[in-house]
């Protein structure tokens, strides 16, 4: 009687909704899983103050230009930017020099060699990945399909200097005969050497963002009478257009910070010209072979690592357009579904 | 007790440090394009001489001659002649007149294609080439075609002595193209019809080896005429001592002038001097 009076007090005294007692293996649990989120968010946040970590010593390097005056003296951003004198009696000209008497360091002759290489790899990475993942999505068979892809993926394996030996030696000779370059090494071969680099980066990507694309949408244009080339065209390929965005924007960002393949394929020479068939210097190359003797501290240094922040401004500023336009695309995407 | 025991130390160090620092320790330091070779001779000469350290560091020839004057090395190594105001100083501080030791020639080739009709240019000619101011191989007597030019990157001592000896520290053309390494030039001429390039000795296939032109004749940079200085284009490579060599340095300075040590300097690339 008096166990049962006590039994109904408790239930009484209970709420109506009673809060689940944890088992001790549950708390522990519980514990585990908050241990586990703290770890990964570290391991983010690793990956941005490496990033922030990189950015500040590399500009902490380059801050030399301005706050030494010898370094502001000879490679002053008139001297890096404008045309200079170089040689008596003749016109203005941009010229990198960094070892000389009197050092040149005009930026514009590596902007434009840079500037060559990777219009030249991306006019040829960027149609051929994204139709070679078109197809791959929506065309080949399965059984193709299944050859085809491992196949491109196996090419981003190949490490970039074997790619650029390649160039090197075996494109650069087949170029020259057959187009008739005046300079055997030049922006055409460095550009086409780097597409290689460059095209199984865009076909992977633009094809995992048309497999994602759903089912539905295929289903309804076919249903609507569209041919399957309509479909690809004008429902799959619109509709993937963030994601082939990305790849090219990261096809983009590996173009133009890859070092190997033009450091070997291009010729280095530092000239100024619109002419694909003469021989280039990039940004990248120019620190790659410069680096290894420079001066410590000198301004030739300090000029190497502004080269590394003006790289780095380059994808940053890429990164920041492409996710605008991206947003766009987004929102009409959504606009015209509802 | 504790004090005693500590001074005992320092005592101990001071009289022990100096004397380690001199038995057997021969410090080397200058130039870049020595480097290699010295540490090559170093490496014989200590198999040979257990007893005695040879210590080669780099920093350029006239790092090596600063040293020199600081009492920081006893060897420096140059790959050009002592200035006037440095023999000065040096001459002023110790009062010996410093030595100078030939004990290896550097000489730099020019290569073209194989298939080029010319032999050999002068000076002059290879220098308007390199400055961009001849542009066809027309100019200087060769076929009607454009000069494709090789260089090597800033970085090399190569670069220097042709920035030097050949264009009078004057800028290279900018469409000089650049390329690391003297394989990589000769790979490139051998298969650029219309190219020129420099660096060492190669015998390689598809070039050929220029000759530089002094008033009538022309010379060859073969081992014996880089060796007696007639070809243009070659210079000594030097150490510089404070004062008449002597001890473990003369030991080591003769045995890099010995047969052996001069077959070394053939090994690294460069051409003996006896």
């Amino acid at each position: 009687m008096l166990d049962r009076q006590a039994v109904m007090q408790e239930q009484d005294l209970a709420p109506p909704v009673a809060l689940p007692t944890l088992s001790p293996a549950a708390r522990r649990r519980q514990l585990k899983e908050k241990a586990i989120a703290a770890l990964i968010t570290a391991v983010a946040f690793t990956g941005i103050a490496a990033l922030v970590l990189i950015l500040v010593f590399v500009a902490k390097e380059a801050l030399t230009l301005v706050t030494d005056a010898a370094a502001r003296e000879e490679a002053s951003f008139s001297k890096m930017f404008l045309p200079q004198l170089v040689r008596k009696g003749k016109p203005l000209a941009y010229v990198w020099q960094p070892v000389s008497g009197v050092p040149k360091v005009s930026m514009i002759p590596l902007f434009v060699g840079t500037l060559k290489t990777t219009l030249v790899s991306m006019v040829v990475a960027v149609p051929l990945g994204i139709f070679g993942a078109l197809f791959a999505a929506e065309f080949a068979p399965r059984r193709l399909r299944e050859v085809l892809k491992p196949t491109i993926e196996l090419l981003a394996g190949i490490p970039s200097v074997v790619l650029g030996f390649f160039a090197l030696m075996v494109m650069a000779t087949f170029l020259q005969e057959t187009f008739g370059f005046t300079s055997r090494l030049n922006a055409v071969v460095a550009g086409l050497g780097l597409a290689l680099a460059i095209v199984p980066v865009i076909f992977t990507v633009t094809e995992d963002a048309l497999t994602a694309v759903p089912r539905s949408y295929r289903e309804a244009s076919l249903a609507l009478g569209a041919t399957p080339w309509e479909t690809a065209w004008k429902v799959v390929l619109p509709a993937a257009a963030p994601g082939i965005l990305a790849a090219c924007v990261l096809g983009f960002g590996r173009a133009i910070g890859e070092t190997m393949i033009v450091l070997m394929a291009s010729g280095n020479a530092a000239i100024v010209s619109w002419n694909l068939g003469d021989s280039v210097r990039s940004l990248s190359a120019t620190i790659a072979a410069e680096m290894g003797e420079v001066v410590v501290g000198s301004p030739h240094y300090a000029l190497l690592f502004f080269i590394g922040v003006e790289l780095f401004l380059f994808t940053f500023v890429l990164n920041l357009l492409a996710g605008v336009w991206t947003k766009k695309v987004i929102q009409r995407l959504k606009g015209g579904a509802g | 007790m504790k004090k005693t025991l500590l001074s005992s130390f320092v005592a101990f160090g001071l009289a022990v440090l100096p004397l380690t620092a001199q038995a057997g320790t021969v410090t080397v330091k200058g130039s870049d394009t020595m480097v290699i070779l010295a540490q090559r001779w170093a490496e014989a000469f200590m198999k040979k001489n257990p007893a005695t350290k040879i210590q080669v560091t780099g920093g350029g020839s006239g790092t090596g001659l600063a040293a020199l004057q600081n009492g920081t090395t006893d060897i420096a190594m140059s790959s050009r002649e002592i200035k006037e105001a440095e023999e000065e100083k040096l001459r002023a501080r110790y009062n010996t007149p410093p030595t100078a030791v030939s004990v290896a020639r550097d000489g730099v080739t020019f290569y073209v294609n194989e298939s080029n009709k010319l032999d050999a240019l002068t000076v002059e000619q290879l220098k308007d080439i390199y400055l961009g101011d001849t542009t066809s191989w027309k100019a200087v007597g060769g076929a009607e075609a454009p000069i494709v030019l090789y260089s090597r990157e800033n970085s090399s001592g190569t670069y220097v002595f042709v920035k030097d000896h050949v264009l009078g520290g004057e800028d290279f053309a900018a469409a000089a193209q650049t390329l690391p390494g003297t394989a990589a030039v000769v790979n490139a001429v051998s298969k650029e019809k219309n190219g020129i390039g420099y660096g060492g000795a190669a015998y390689a296939k598809g070039i050929k080896e220029l000759k530089v032109k002094k008033g009538n004749e022309a010379f060859a940079p073969s081992a014996e005429n880089v060796k007696s200085g007639k070809y243009p284009l070659s210079r000594d490579l030097f150490f510089y001592l404070r004062n008449k060599p002597s001890g473990e340095a003369k030991a080591f300075i003769d045995f890099a002038l010995s047969p052996e040590g001069q077959a070394i300097v053939t090994q690294v690339g460069y051409f003996p001097v006896k």
